[in-house]
């Protein structure tokens, strides 16, 4: 029941876009289409999926403070943490290479309409996020996957939701300087406001 | 005989005009990204932590000068090794030493400014991921000469240190009724200003980006299509 809450938790009320502003140049350049969008979407949540358990075996049991020991009694004072954001990126860059070749070879369409983007899943804030504040909040393997997967699905349905809008916003008469980044930023306030009303619930 | 060649080859580099250490093309560098092609209005690159540290100005000041370290220091290192560098691996090794140099930074604040340290918590972290670097990275140092390479981080460091450090102003001002820590409203006598909520929330960053790009972008005449 603590797992479902901390989804519902990751999914809506600490949701990445709209309470940390993780994954904000993906999420702002690739919105224009919904397809496009899903695409992106499903990818990065496949991917925060694997990578926050997988670091946080690589936290617990490498990285942290004493976490050697399992190689002998001599390394329980050993500390290799200021290793971790070498460690973290080079796992997440090897897993998104990974789900660029799965894409590329079962569906060669999303692969070609994804495009550039995949690889830029490696540098999107969102996963390395994650990661980091799996560490930050002390959260046990359980807790490191339901999150990842919850945080993945809170930043698709916000992509999916901001180009549903702005697909709909290509009709309307936007000031020329207020175009593209300008209202897209304000749409995506606005947004975040809605997304305030999830706050205080609990299951 | 190889001698001869060597002095040859040497005087036809010398025969070469040097370019002036701040020629015209080279100040373009610097001031370019501050308005005209400015990495966050204009580029669209490097929100995330735009928003996220910039509650108050101080935590901004240190990101701000942090990123600029890193963006200038990277550009400066990938350009030393731009001939060395596979295409096929260049985005790890770029992710590396970006990482490395992140570390540095982090280990630094660690050491000497704690309190700082864990106010930015996991943004320092992040700016390994934010696309400013990895941007100039591969849109100028891979291609360009070291010396140059320096001046467009700094020219892309201050061009996204302004802009945060406005967005930081006005949410600090508004949000807490102070700019850098000092009351400013109690100072001049409006001891009930009444601060508004949203601005410290996500929420206000938005707006005020928002704003500010088309303020910025109205002022340079930049239109998206």
């Amino acid at each position: 029941m603590e797992l479902v809450s901390l989804g519902i938790k990751s999914i809506f009320i600490d949701n990445m876009i709209f309470a940390y502003f993780l994954g904000m140049c993906s999420f702002l350049a690739v919105s224009k289409k919904v397809s496009t969008a899903i695409g992106l979407g499903a990818a990065v949540v496949f991917v925060l999926t694997i990578t926050v358990p997988v670091n946080w075996l690589l936290q617990e049991y490498i990285l942290k403070e004493g976490a050697l020991t399992w190689l002998g009694a001599d390394f329980a004072g050993v500390s290799l943490e200021f290793l971790q954001f070498i460690m973290f990126i080079a796992i997440i860059a090897g897993i998104v290479q990974l789900v660029e070749m799965i894409i590329e070879k079962f569906s060669p369409s999303l692969y070609g309409s994804l495009g550039i983007f995949l690889p830029l899943i490696a540098v999107n804030c969102a996963i390395l996020g994650s990661s980091l504040f799996m560490v930050q909040r002390d959260y046990a393997l359980s807790e490191a996957a339901v999150y990842g997967f919850g945080s993945g699905i809170g930043w698709m349905l916000a992509i999916v939701a901001l180009a549903a809008i702005r697909e709909k916003l290509k009709y309307s008469n936007v000031p020329d300087g207020l175009k593209g980044l300008g209202i897209t930023m304000l749409i995506t306030g606005l947004m975040g406001i809605a997304f305030k009303s999830f706050i205080g619930i609990a299951l | 005989m190889s001698t001869e060649t060597l002095e040859q080859k040497k005087d036809a580099v010398e025969v070469k005009p040097a370019e002036a250490l701040f020629s015209k093309r080279r100040k373009r560098l610097v001031s370019d990204p501050l308005s005209e092609d400015n990495p966050i209005t204009v580029q669209v690159l490097g929100i995330c932590s735009a928003l996220a540290v910039t509650v108050k100005i101080q935590p901004t000041l240190i990101m701000a000068i942090a990123v600029t370290f890193v963006i200038a220091a990277s550009n400066l290192i990938i350009s030393l090794i731009r001939n060395l560098v596979p295409n096929r691996i260049r985005i790890i090794v770029q992710l590396a030493v970006i990482a490395t140099l992140v570390t540095l930074v982090s280990e630094v604040l660690k050491a000497y400014s704690y309190d700082m340290y864990k106010v930015l918590g996991a943004f320092v972290g992040l700016i390994i991921t934010n696309c400013i670097v990895m941007g100039r990275l591969e849109a100028f140092a891979m291609a360009n000469k070291p010396y140059d390479s320096v001046l467009d981080g700094l020219g892309s460091g201050f061009g996204y240190a302004w802009v945060i450090l406005a967005v930081a102003f006005f949410r600090e001002l508004f949000g807490s009724g102070s700019i850098l820590d000092f009351k400013i409203f109690e100072a001049i006598g409006w001891s009930n200003f009444p601060t508004n909520g949203l601005m410290v929330d996500s929420i206000g960053a938005f707006m005020v980006l928002g704003i500010l790009i088309w303020v910025q972008r109205s002022k340079t005449g930049y239109v998206e299509h």
